[in-house]
């Protein structure tokens, strides 16, 4: 089951868990990604050591995507 | 991790002023460093030789102005080295939490290396990075020379979380995670590893071996 997770307080939160053949689940997700861009988070797909891909509209295929915060220099 | 067609870090938008990092420029940044770092200390090792060729017993105040010669790379080294301290806990809960989705992120070794260490080793174009809570180290290849970057997130959030963020825009765009970054110190690696605490150390060796 792929999920839609946001780096927070509580260390992570899952806001949203979805199979491709579940269209309600996919629907409440991607309604989730969206409102959770809308809040200024980046969607983050790690596909591993060294690689990691922000993404604009939730990726379905994807086991795990990350809503990270900004970052800035210090 | 960066290349033509690679996408940018969005955060570079927010210093839109500056031109993007890459080996060239990085490597122009540490030289103008290091010249800097020269023109802070020349005028004091010059002023104890000028005044001990004009008075041999000024001598005191001769080392005064050596100590401050030596002081200036130090504290430099010293704010380089402090980019990676561990910050302030959240509570133990959420910590596991974002430990374990750290975790997650990073292979058998570098989770290894972080549990030990609080720094997460990731291997770059531009070099091998320690990524910690508030900044990250850049070891240049060959390892002999390190850049400190000051970089963190804007949120309260429990340090497994915050060195995610850093590890994930860095894997996202690398040049532009050094661009956003601020530099607090470029130098020979041996200077910060001094200044680094000694839990840390073993990581900035293991970076060094593969640089």
């Amino acid at each position: 089951m792929a999920r839609l997770i946001r780096m927070d307080q509580a260390g992570h939160t899952t806001l949203a868990e979805w199979t491709a053949g579940d269209d309600a689940a996919v629907e409440a997700a991607v309604a989730a990604f969206r409102e959770q861009l809308d809040a200024g988070y980046y969607a983050v797909v790690s596909s591993g050591e060294g690689h990691a891909e922000q993404v604009r509209e939730l990726p379905l295929e994807a086991d795990l995507v990350i809503l990270r915060r900004p970052i800035a220099g210090g | 991790m960066a290349g033509a067609a690679a996408p940018i870090l969005p955060e570079t938008a927010t210093v839109y002023w500056r031109p993007r990092l890459d080996a060239a420029r990085l490597r122009r940044r540490g030289r103008i460093w290091t010249l800097t770092t020269i023109a802070h200390t020349i005028p004091f090792l010059a002023t104890a030789a000028l005044l001990l060729a004009l008075e041999p017993l000024s001598f005191p105040v001769a080392a005064v102005a050596v100590v401050h010669a030596w002081g200036i790379p130090a504290l430099y080294a010293n704010r380089g080295a402090n980019v990676v301290r561990p910050r302030p806990r959240a509570a133990a809960a959420p910590e596991r939490v974002a430990a374990g989705l750290l975790g997650d992120l990073l292979g058998h070794e570098a989770r290894a290396l972080h549990a030990g260490t609080g720094l997460a080793l990731e291997c770059g174009r531009l070099g091998t990075w320690l990524v910690g809570e508030a900044g990250a180290l850049l070891v240049r290849p060959g390892g002999r020379r390190v850049d400190c970057w000051c970089v963190k997130v804007d949120a309260d959030l429990p340090s497994g979380d915050r060195t995610a963020h850093l590890l994930l825009a860095l894997r996202e765009d690398e040049q532009g995670f050094a661009t956003v970054a601020n530099l607090a110190f470029s130098g020979a690696a041996r200077r910060v590893r001094r200044r680094l605490p000694a839990a840390m150390r073993p990581a900035l060796d293991a970076a060094r071996a593969r640089a």
